[in-house]
């Protein structure tokens, strides 16, 4: 997960001021050190990271702070609000033309910085949102670039422009244009091939491409893994070519990606997305907050709200029906079984996690503890289970677990230690359970009895 | 000094002009701004080398170095830690001699990186390289991921002239490994260079994958000289080192072949790697053709990257040559 180290340096740091009921000029001086040697360990560009220091340091040591009730809150909110402005507050979206006129977008970059990848990831998604893309291949330079455009265009289905490599990419950008308008697409994505910002033939094969066709986005791919340079990369694409965004990739790395942070600092230029993964899927838009939210280890529960609407389908009565037992513990075996399935179309325990407010820090211990392996064991002495011993636990004599450890392949002594934490978790709900009347249905009724039903 | 030498030295200059500009700049004002060697000095500097990516730890460890010679020689003026330092960096850098080895031996040399670093790029220009000393080369493509890689690698073959095993999209890269080691045996091939995929080094399968192509080499030749290299592009900031060492402790590290220094990259994430890892960089990638990989020189590189005696250095390069 990006950022994960950062999260807990900060947290870290930040457990320390809270702990004191006053702060001193010398305690925020501390902490913001720590601040800063820890964004410089992400990567942060040097000079955005004593900027940055400089204006918590401006804001927290002012009266109102220092004398406040919860001094250390109001730095841990200082440093966030300071974040989210340093990413830019807004979340930017892709401006396209009106109606049918039809949309370049120009993709740049450095070699390996995932360009073809990310042209075609943003192709699908302009297709979910019902545009129709035209990918066009000017990379001429590098073996079989254009071999990997048809493929990966192959994948999320759209159709792929190419001249060979015998021709200009200007050239190339200028009939695929006019083949577009002729085909009914609207949205043209050049894939342009990766070039360094000091490679002044290069950048002015750009000029060149957007001399000769109107184009009305471009994109800088940036890597997140990207260290100090970012900026100067991202300063040398905005001066020569002109850039309106840009695109982060291998965010699912675990780099605490820095560049992300620096960027747009430097050149003023929104983040649009972020590229998470392997998948033609993968392509999220960006959210300054959130982010800086997870950076802070302040959790990024909107993300999981957001992927649990998208990647469950619930039924909305089954799920409420199941909130409903959970609050009188009666939460059963079944019910189990379906929190597993949510959770794992939620991207596991660890993904979960890591975006609960409050778990940042933990969890990467978490992750140690909690091997995903063993709550397949789990499953498997529930799926071993006959329909009726799953709806009533009651029923489960000696014979029974003796059949049910055999099925599950494991020990009885674990299904005994299972099936006694299940239960132990079942009181707990229903302690729970009488108070909380406002959770509602949907996943939380699920995701709720699914936390609880961890019996670790 | 032959044209090739030479070009490769002016681009790796040139690629490093901006590099020395933006440190050496800071540094020379360092060293002359300050008066006297006091904790400000040291804190200009520790940011210097931090803006160069060298990292929060490699850099403490360079300046309590520094300190430490600096306390037991008794020197006052700053000017005089510039060398103290460029030396100190230099021997860090050190290539051991062995170090290249597999060249004249029967070798099994697997490159893996994330994504995008340059690993096909690399097996390409390795190729060349070996085969224009004489080697017999396979190139073995265990890429079977990424769209089209078994192309791009197929045309790199071709430009060095030398056999390519694999490259279906989807096959197992196991088994390419595996009839790549057979194939390598039977035809009597010196050095057998292994493409793998691109993988971030927090993707468990992934890294197994590789762990168990790693074992595959072991198993099926062990009598074949290994080599890992990872590579790692130059423009990575401290990411570099976690995936140093998460590659490592899957297929344990040989070397290092840093990519993409022809840009203002600063490179300087292989210091921090040689100082935490002490895994040696051993290939240095500076542009795009097939020469443009060269091995790595620690004087060479500490040298452009401070601006040390240009000049005689090359001076000393040309009588070495025509000797």
């Amino acid at each position: 997960m990006a950022f994960e180290s950062l999260t807990d340096k900060l947290q870290n740091v930040f457990k320390n001021l809270r702990s004191k009921g006053r702060l001193t000029e010398e305690d925020v001086k501390a902490a913001l050190k720590e601040v800063k040697m820890a964004l410089l360990e992400a990567d942060v560009n040097f000079k955005v990271v004593k900027q940055f220091v400089k204006a918590v340091e401006e804001r927290a040591i002012g009266q109102d702070v220092m004398n406040g009730l919860n001094p250390g809150q109001m730095v841990i909110k200082i440093v966030n609000e300071e974040m989210i402005a340093l990413m830019g507050s807004e979340t930017t979206e892709i401006a396209m033309q009106p109606g049918k006129s039809v949309t370049v977008i120009l993709m740049a970059g450095l070699q390996g910085a995932g360009k073809t990848t990310a042209t075609a990831k943003l192709a699908g998604k302009l297709k979910q949102k019902g545009k129709k893309s035209l990918l066009v291949a000017c990379d001429i330079y590098r073996p079989a670039a254009v071999e990997q455009l048809h493929v990966n265009g192959g994948k999320v289905d759209v159709e792929v422009f190419d001249m060979g490599t015998d021709h200009k990419p200007a050239q190339i950008a200028e009939e695929a244009v006019r083949y577009a308008e002729k085909n009914g697409h609207n949205v043209v994505i050049l894939d342009t091939a990766g070039r360094l910002h000091v490679d002044e033939d290069m950048m002015a094969e750009l000029q060149e491409i957007k001399r000769l066709v109107s184009v009305h986005q471009t994109l800088l791919v940036v890597d997140a893994m990207t260290g100090q340079d970012a900026v100067n990369v991202a300063k040398e694409f905005d001066d020569k070519v002109g850039i309106d965004g840009v695109v982060l990739s291998k965010m699912d790395g675990d780099t605490r990606g820095g560049a992300a942070l620096s960027i747009k600092a430097v050149t003023g230029k929104p983040i649009l997305f972020v590229s998470m993964g392997e998948k033609l899927s993968d392509l999220e838009q960006f959210y300054p907050e959130r982010m800086a939210n997870r950076i802070l280890g302040m959790g990024d529960v909107l993300s999981l709200i957001e992927k649990a609407q998208e990647s469950i389908d619930i039924d909305e009565d089954k799920s409420r029906e199941m909130a409903g037992r959970m609050k009188k513990g009666k939460f059963d075996f079944e019910d189990y079984l379906e929190s597993m399935k949510q959770m794992r179309n939620m991207g596991g325990l660890s993904s979960i996690l890591s975006m609960l407010p409050g778990m940042g820090v933990k969890a990467g211990d978490l992750e140690s503890l909690i091997d995903e392996k063993q709550l397949k064991h789990m499953e498997a002495i529930v799926l071993s289970m006959t329909q009726e011993e799953r709806r009533n636990p009651k029923l489960l004599n000696p014979r029974r677990k003796h059949r049910i450890a055999n099925g599950a392949g494991v020990d009885i002594a674990d299904v005994n230690r299972f099936i006694k934490q299940f239960e132990q978790s079942q009181k707990l709900m229903k302690q729970m359970g009488g108070g909380k009347g406002k959770r509602r249905g949907g996943m939380f009724g699920g995701f709720g009895g699914m936390k609880g039903g961890f019996p670790f | 000094m032959s044209e090739e030498k030479k070009g490769f030295f002016t681009r790796l200059k040139e690629g490093l002009t901006k590099t020395r500009n933006n440190i050496v700049r800071g540094i020379d004002s360092v060293f002359s701004g300050f008066s006297s060697i006091d904790d400000d000095f040291y804190e200009e500097l520790e940011e210097i080398l931090i803006m160069g990516d060298i990292g929060v730890n490699a850099t403490a460890s360079i300046i309590g170095r520094l300190k430490e010679q600096v306390r037991e020689r008794h020197i006052k003026e700053p000017a005089d830690c510039k060398q103290l330092l460029v030396d100190s960096i230099r021997e860090q850098m050190r290539v051991d001699e062995t170090a290249y080895d597999f060249e004249h031996r029967q070798s099994v040399i697997m490159v893996i990186g994330v994504n995008g670093v340059g690993k096909t790029t690399s097996v390409g220009k390795l190729a060349g390289k070996l085969k224009a000393q004489g080697s017999k080369v396979l190139i073995a493509a265990a890429d079977t991921f990424r769209a089209a890689a078994g192309e791009q690698l197929a045309e790199w073959a071709r430009r060095a002239d030398v056999p390519m095993i694999g490259g279906t999209e989807g096959a197992d890269p196991a088994s390419v490994v595996y009839d790549a080691v057979s194939a390598a045996k039977a035809r009597g091939v010196d050095v057998l260079l292994i493409d793998t995929a691109g993988r971030l080094h927090n993707k468990k399968n992934l890294m197994e994958e590789l762990r168990k192509m790693n074992r595959i080499i072991d198993a099926q030749f062990p009598d074949a000289h290994r080599e890992n290299l990872i590579v790692l592009d130059g423009t990575t900031g401290q990411n570099a080192l976690v995936q140093a060492r998460e590659f490592g402790d899957v297929a344990s590290l040989t070397g290092i072949v840093l990519t993409k220094m022809d840009g203002t990259a600063k490179g300087g994430i292989a210091v921090a790697i040689q100082s935490e890892l002490n895994v040696p960089v051993k290939y240095i990638g500076v542009g795009e053709s097939i020469d443009d990989l060269q091995k790595f020189d620690p004087d060479e590189f500490v040298n452009a990257l401070f601006d040390v005696n240009m000049e005689e250095e090359q001076d000393g390069r040309t009588n070495v040559d025509s000797e």
